[in-house]
């Protein structure tokens, strides 16, 4: 009756009992399988879907949180677009996307070619390393780095050792300079996990296509065009997944470094969701935003994901 | 084929990769070590004695209190989800029941959508409740969000088994459930490790959802604490350093320990902050 025992006995795949064609194997279950998914399915109906809609509905009314909810149509939507606010932190998003995602892509792209797949012993050290930022409390990494590009911090006393001492600021206070900061914090917490993911794929690439390119005479910059970037399709799909999704839903560095401010020059739309509910009263106008949000991480997940040739 | 210039250029490229991350993380325990109270504290590891200060900042933000509740709320989420995941990742790969890639996609799509899209509805529904201002109105939409990825996550494991495994054992009479228990699930450890790890991280780590769903109550976790902590001691950089390093203390640890479980979730596309 020993598993092992039946597991010898039964000819591999198994197939001399299936009757039909088809991949579902007579015994395999059925109507039980309902039973399996259903706590789970419960768990996230009650508090992803449901809520999600709520959100939705919410977003086509008026309401402060105590009083009656009053239907405004797509009035909340079109103040999205009116309001310089709320259409700066979009902007900003935008922004944040290319500290985020593009910079960390062009630095391990850079990174991985000049390396030329040589075989590094101690990848183990190094992957955690690199991985170190992308894996502790972002509110830590927000206190962290607040302090680094404080006014008497690490960064303006390198600056002015270094002879720059003109360039030091208040990084977080100055209207130009405290998205570009930030966006530095996410670049910082971002390269690290884009690096080691593209180290990852560019040891799936076969030799035979480097060898190939070089007796076609093909450079470094074309053997990169030609087989690197192609090869690491897949990869780069997926960090930008995950680097641009960050940058879209960046709440706790901003909540923590700056609170949209000096006045609205680093606002974002997951800190106006916030803001707008919690501080302001503002429902349905934060729900509205929070499903712009939505809608937006999903587009771009979902052209990503189709340029990128992956089905998850 | 790779010459030594290029093994040595490598080496020195990582390195300074590896130097950007960690050098922060070195000046903050220097900082944290050094002399409490200070406007522009001095980077001298000389002075990086003050142990006591990890102490003070202990008592002062009351991280006893916030760092139990963290550890109360991560791993009922931890446990719970890996346990409501394993069946639904089995019954979505290997169970045949109409509506099941309707299922599939609806947890799916529920990967893409931000908690910023959900937190206001969250606030107001689980107050009418009573689930709010205690554990249980972070645990349980945290459950929700981990599930999804959690039945993703696990059905793929599920799709990859060698269906001769559990034909063998339906042939041997054992019924679906005993096949997921006996047979499965031994198979399963490294894929539940790693899936638990994930869990741990992202929920230890989790702000927005504790800031709104505690506001009204005393519980604080380990990062509202610290961010409380930094409202009221903005500048006393040296304490805040010292918070910050209890704060990330535990997933720091278990980063190190199970790192190899780390690495293989995200470097299998973990598609999830």
């Amino acid at each position: 009756m020993s598993t092992e025992a039946a597991l010898a006995n039964t000819p591999v795949g198994g197939g001399r009992l299936r009757t039909s064609p088809s991949s579902v194997a007579p015994g395999e279950p059925r109507k039980i399988g309902y039973a399996y998914v259903l706590p789970a399915l419960v768990m996230y109906v009650l508090f992803v879907l449901a809520p999600f809609i709520h959100t939705i509905f919410l977003s086509f009314f008026s309401w402060d949180g105590i009083g009656p909810q009053e239907f405004v149509g797509l009035d909340n939507y079109k103040d999205i677009w009116k309001s310089p606010v709320f259409r700066s932190s979009f902007v900003h998003s935008i922004v944040l996307i290319v500290f985020y995602a593009v910079i960390p892509l062009l630095i391990a792209l850079l990174l991985v070619s000049i390396m030329n797949r040589s075989k590094i012993r101690g990848l183990t050290f190094y992957r955690t390393a690199l991985f170190l930022p992308y894996i502790v409390a972002p509110t830590a990494v927000a206190v962290i780095w607040r302090w680094l590009l404080s006014p008497d911090g690490p960064i303006n006393s390198g600056l002015t050792a270094i002879g720059l001492g003109a360039l030091t600021r208040p990084w977080l206070g100055d209207f130009t300079f405290a998205l570009p900061a930030v966006g530095v914090v996410g670049t910082w917490v971002m390269s690290g996990l884009v690096l080691v993911l593209l180290l990852a794929g560019v040891q799936k690439i076969p030799t035979s296509l480097y060898e190939a390119a070089r007796i076609d005479g093909a450079g470094a910059w074309w053997e990169f065009w030609a087989v690197t970037l192609p090869g690491l399709r897949y990869e780069i799909a997926v960090v930008l997944v995950l680097t641009v999704t960050a940058a879209l839903r960046n709440f706790d560095i901003i909540y923590v470094m700056t609170s949209g401010g000096p006045g609205t020059s680093t606002i974002v739309p997951s800190y106006l969701v916030y803001q707008q509910a919690f501080i302001v009263g503002s429902l349905g106008g934060a729900a509205a935003i929070g499903f712009v949000l939505a809608v937006m991480i999903a587009v771009i997940n979902y052209v990503i994901a189709r340029i990128g040739g992956t089905s998850s | 084929m790779i010459s030594r210039r290029d093994q040595v250029l490598g080496y020195v490229l990582l390195s300074i990769a590896a130097i950007a991350a960690l050098a922060p993380f070195v000046g903050v325990v220097i900082l944290a070590l050094g002399e409490p109270g200070q406007i522009a504290p001095s980077l001298d590891i000389s002075q990086a004695t003050h142990f006591g200060n990890f102490g003070d900042v202990w008592n002062i933000a009351s991280f006893g209190a916030s760092m139990k509740a963290s550890t109360i709320i991560t791993l009922t989420i931890v446990v719970v989800s890996v346990v409501l995941s394993v069946p639904a990742g089995y019954a979505l790969a290997l169970a045949h029941f109409p509506g099941r890639s309707a299922i599939f996609f609806l947890f799916v799509f529920g990967l893409l959508i931000p908690l910023e899209a959900m937190i206001i509805p969250l606030y107001f529904d689980m107050r009418k409740f009573g689930l709010a201002d205690n554990y249980w109105s972070v645990i349980l939409p945290d459950i929700g969000f981990s599930v999804a990825f959690g039945a993703f996550w696990m059905r793929a494991f599920f799709m990859g088994v060698d269906r001769s495994l559990t034909e063998a054992a339906r042939l041997d009479g054992a019924n679906s459930l005993q096949t997921l228990m006996r047979i499965l699930l031994p198979l399963a450890k490294p894929q539940l490790l790693t899936l638990a790890v994930l869990f741990f991280v992202w929920n230890w780590n989790d702000f927005l959802l504790p800031l709104v769903m505690l506001a009204g109550s005393e519980i604080q976790t380990a990062p509202i604490s610290l961010v409380y902590f930094q409202g009221q001691h903005t500048t006393d950089f040296t304490y805040l350093a010292a918070g910050a390093l209890i704060t990330i203390a535990p997933v720091v640890i278990i980063y190190i320990l199970l790192q190899r479980s780390f690495t293989r979730g995200v470097l299998s596309g973990a598609v999830k902050d």
